[in-house]
């Protein structure tokens, strides 16, 4: 079924058709229409879940914590300052092995207030142990959240999907539904090994020590590096988990893409220009304009940021000359951070500093600034010619008082 | 009240292991190990960071016989609302859910949340024991802090502002039952506790919960020091039923006629009170005093 | 594609005895019981049993007589304070077995 919906409306939709059992969220703008649309489909009996109107975000990853750790299939969604306020139940879930699914309605972060959208939201997650997905349009909002689950229960750990706020979620956009018999295929019930349970008491994610202690029967029990160190194994493993997934459900329901980055043009491509989410998808007209003037130029929108695909980067986008990141975040006091991240990545890659792509930063877009076609395409015409330097951090679309 | 069990009544079945890791003579070890025979076996325990986490134990043992799930600081009812939303998903009938905290999870850092599931109706009982500060952490000054009490973060002139009143705003919230309790009186709370069962909605137990190490009193007085604050009239066994205020036990006693104790030596035999002047003691003695005079205007013995 | 085990990889606790080691080494005094005073060992029925009430540790057995676990008790004295017959008696620890003395 083909419709045409706002990527909220999408995402709503795509919690629906996997069968989430417990939703607790808090209104933030621009995730609101999402917890609108979910509570009315559970309202008028569309869907079967517990709706949990919580009183803070903190309190909404709250409640899927406990939901997950009962045995539930739990869900929430927030943007922003929300995403702040729950950052510590952030933590908590990926350590506690939970899968949780959140969309995250990417928007920046204040001081000062902003409503509107960048990945400073998300970009503050990054290092909590979530998988990190990011959807370039609505077709993607609603496919992704049903592999998210399948990929957070296979795995046990928890998922974010990101999507622009705004750009994404209030736009309207065709997309097919998929067919729920075919998503129940896909993902079946979630059964969890622990949960609690009279019938099996024991006590979750209690104290731990630094160091391993035996239980009662004498086995030597791990410490809290090594729970630590597993999921920073078991992360790594994702990246493997996710192409297996993306190809089932490419097979099951006849689309679907790299699991990793979607690139356009960047096989023969010099230059290529990278980012997340929506914006890989305005970047196309850009270098469709490039090629017409001679410049081998491609676009690469990574879709899984965290694990990070770093072979899957050198591999597909390390033959250019030089990589331009652009990205709606910074790391303050350095760079943007999957500028960084595609730094790293290649540098392991290879110690022949010949070899090597360079790679740009431009920072952009924060607290909604406008995003010019104009200024992509003459940026990148910039970046594109061999007497430019690569530069770590440039802005763009900056207006400087005169 | 109902209830009225007695010592050869209570269930014999313990829920608790010994050899863990609470204080000797600890008051929260005497109201969880009562409690949850009151609670019983169908029972799924939330519990945040306070003096419990460490008595429930160091992975990978655990000393209580119960499932229980360890959560953050400020979300203790948000989590117990999000256990009882995965019951409902599930359809599993038949367990019901405790949530345990201590007064800093209850009324300072975990208020919002509390707020929230009292508002929402959230079917679970709530039980806060009040050992009057964040004992886990050293014994600093929290929301339920009596005035006067040395703490380490008010270690010298003593906590200037008076204790919150957390059943109280509790029972603003209009849900069914509010209770107040002492754990040296188990009886009384194993009563509510089993009253607290059969209602639906939110409940909320506040325990009064004597700490020998953080109220500087040898520990062997813990049960005669909890019966000296309810028999002075200081802390009051009462509960609220549908907004309907009753009193219990020693309290209700006290409101019958039976004397009661001067508050001085409660104040006089622990150690955090030792820069009450007169004056102060005076001045808690009017409040006492006045309080009890309105309940006796207000309420039938 | 079937689920990767999560069992082992997060905290998760098991109930059992002991968590704080042989709590009874924390004791600097003992509970010393006198049947002769006790009112369920002398009446030989099941009576008064405050001080398995009060046990914060719950190491007072709930039978007649009383019995104390030395393994695990932490030697409060609560009981002792609130006996009514004044059967128990704080001694202090030797670390001998009770049962030599």
């Amino acid at each position: 079924m083909h419709i045409i919906e706002s990527g909220n409306v999408a995402a709503a939709m795509g919690v629906q058709l996997s069968r989430a059992q417990v939703i607790a969220a808090y209104p933030i703008t621009p995730q609101t229409p999402l917890t609108e649309k979910l509570s009315e489909l559970i309202e008028s009996g569309d869907m079967n879940a517990e709706y949990i109107p919580v009183e803070s975000e903190h309190s909404a990853l709250a409640v899927c914590i406990a939901a997950s750790t009962a045995g539930a299939r739990a869900f929430t969604a927030t943007s922003a300052n929300g995403l702040l306020y729950m950052h510590e139940q952030v933590h908590w879930a990926a350590g506690a092995r939970l899968p949780i699914v959140m969309c995250v309605v990417n928007r920046g972060v204040g001081a000062p207030w902003t409503i509107w959208n960048d990945h400073q939201d998300a970009m503050s997650q990054r290092d909590t142990g979530w998988i990190q997905m990011y959807a370039c349009d609505h077709q993607q909002i609603i496919d992704t959240v049903i592999k998210a689950f399948r990929l957070a229960e296979t795995v046990r750990i928890p998922v974010m999907v990101c999507y622009d706020g705004y750009l994404l979620s209030h736009t309207y956009m065709p997309f097919e539904v998929p067919d729920s018999n075919r998503v129940d295929g896909f993902l079946p019930a979630y059964e969890a090994e622990r949960f609690l349970d009279p019938e099996n008491p024991a006590n979750f994610n209690t104290v731990t020590l630094p160091e391993p202690r035996p239980d009662l029967q004498g086995h030597t029990m791990p410490g809290y590096m090594e729970f630590r160190a597993m999921l920073q194994d078991d992360m790594r493993r994702v990246l493997k988990t996710a192409a297996d997934i993306e190809e089932t459900f490419a097979a099951q329901f006849g689309r679907g893409s790299d699991p990793y980055i979607e690139t356009y043009r960047c096989e023969d491509a010099d230059y290529i220009a990278v980012c997340l989410g929506s914006l890989a998808y305005r970047f196309r007209d850009v270098v469709d304009d490039l090629r017409q003037e001679g410049i081998p130029v491609g676009v690469a929108a990574v879709r899984l940021y965290r694990p990070f695909p770093d072979q899957a980067i050198c591999e597909r986008l390390g033959h250019a000359k030089q990589l331009i990141v652009f990205e709606k975040a910074v790391s303050y006091g350095y760079q943007g951070p999957l500028c960084a991240d595609v730094k790293a990545a290649l540098y392991n890659s290879t110690n022949d500093k010949e070899q090597r792509s360079e790679v740009s930063g431009y920072v952009l877009g924060l607290g909604g600034r406008d995003i010019k076609t104009l200024d992509l395409l003459n940026a990148l015409r910039t970046s594109c010619s061999p007497q430019s330097a690569s530069a770590p951090l440039q802005w763009l679309g900056l207006k400087n008082q005169e | 009240m109902q209830g009225n069990t007695s010592i050869l009544n209570l269930p014999k079945d313990e829920f608790v292991h010994p050899g863990n890791r609470a204080c000797s003579g600890c008051g929260l070890s005497i109201a969880y190990r009562i409690g949850l025979k009151a609670l019983g076996r169908e029972t799924i325990l939330v519990v945040p960071p306070s003096c419990l986490t460490v008595l429930q134990g160091l992975y990978p043992i655990a000393s209580t016989k119960l499932p229980c799930v360890n959560v953050t600081f400020a979300s203790t009812a948000a989590a117990a609302t999000g256990v009882l939303g995965a019951l409902r998903a599930m359809n599993r009938k038949g367990v019901q859910v405790a949530a345990w905290a201590g007064d800093g999870g209850t009324g300072d850092i975990g208020i919002q949340a509390l707020s929230g599931a009292a508002e929402r109706g959230d079917d679970f009982i709530y039980i806060c024991y009040d050992n009057e500060a964040y004992m886990n952490t050293g014994v600093q000054r929290s929301g339920t802090t009596p005035h006067g009490a040395l703490t380490t973060t008010t270690p010298i002139k003593g906590k200037p502002q008076g204790k919150k009143d957390v059943p109280a705003v509790m029972a603003a919230h209009n849900i069914p039952y509010v209770a107040s309790c002492s754990a040296a009186c188990p009886l009384d709370l194993f009563d509510k506790i089993q009253k607290a069962k059969t209602i639906s909605g939110t409940k909320y137990i506040h325990i009064h919960t004597p700490c020998p190490s953080g109220w500087g009193f040898d520990p062997r007085y813990t049960v005669k020091m909890g019966k000296l604050a309810v028999e002075s009239g200081l802390v009051d066994l009462y509960e609220i039923e549908n907004g309907c205020f009753r009193l219990t036990g020693t309290s209700k006693s006290l409101l019958a006629g039976k004397k009661m104790k001067d508050i001085e030596p409660y104040f006089r035999s622990q150690g955090r009170f030792k820069r009450l002047s007169n004056e102060d003691i005076s001045q808690l003695r009017r409040t006492v005093t006045n309080k009890w005079e309105t309940y006796r205007k207000t309420y039938e013995a | 594609m079937t689920n990767e085990a999560v069992t082992g990889k997060f905290s998760y606790s098991r109930p059992g005895p002991g968590d704080g080691g042989r709590t009874g080494s924390w004791r600097v005094l003992k509970p010393v019981m006198d049947y002769g005073r006790c009112t369920p060992a002398r009446k030989q029925t099941e009576a008064c049993f405050l001080c398995w009430l009060y046990c914060p540790e719950g190491v007072i057995s709930r039978e007649v007589p009383p019995t104390i676990d030395y393994e695990y008790c932490k030697g409060c004295g609560i009981c002792a304070e609130q006996c009514p017959t004044g059967a128990i008696q704080m001694v202090e620890e030797t670390g001998k077995d009770p049962k030599e003395e």
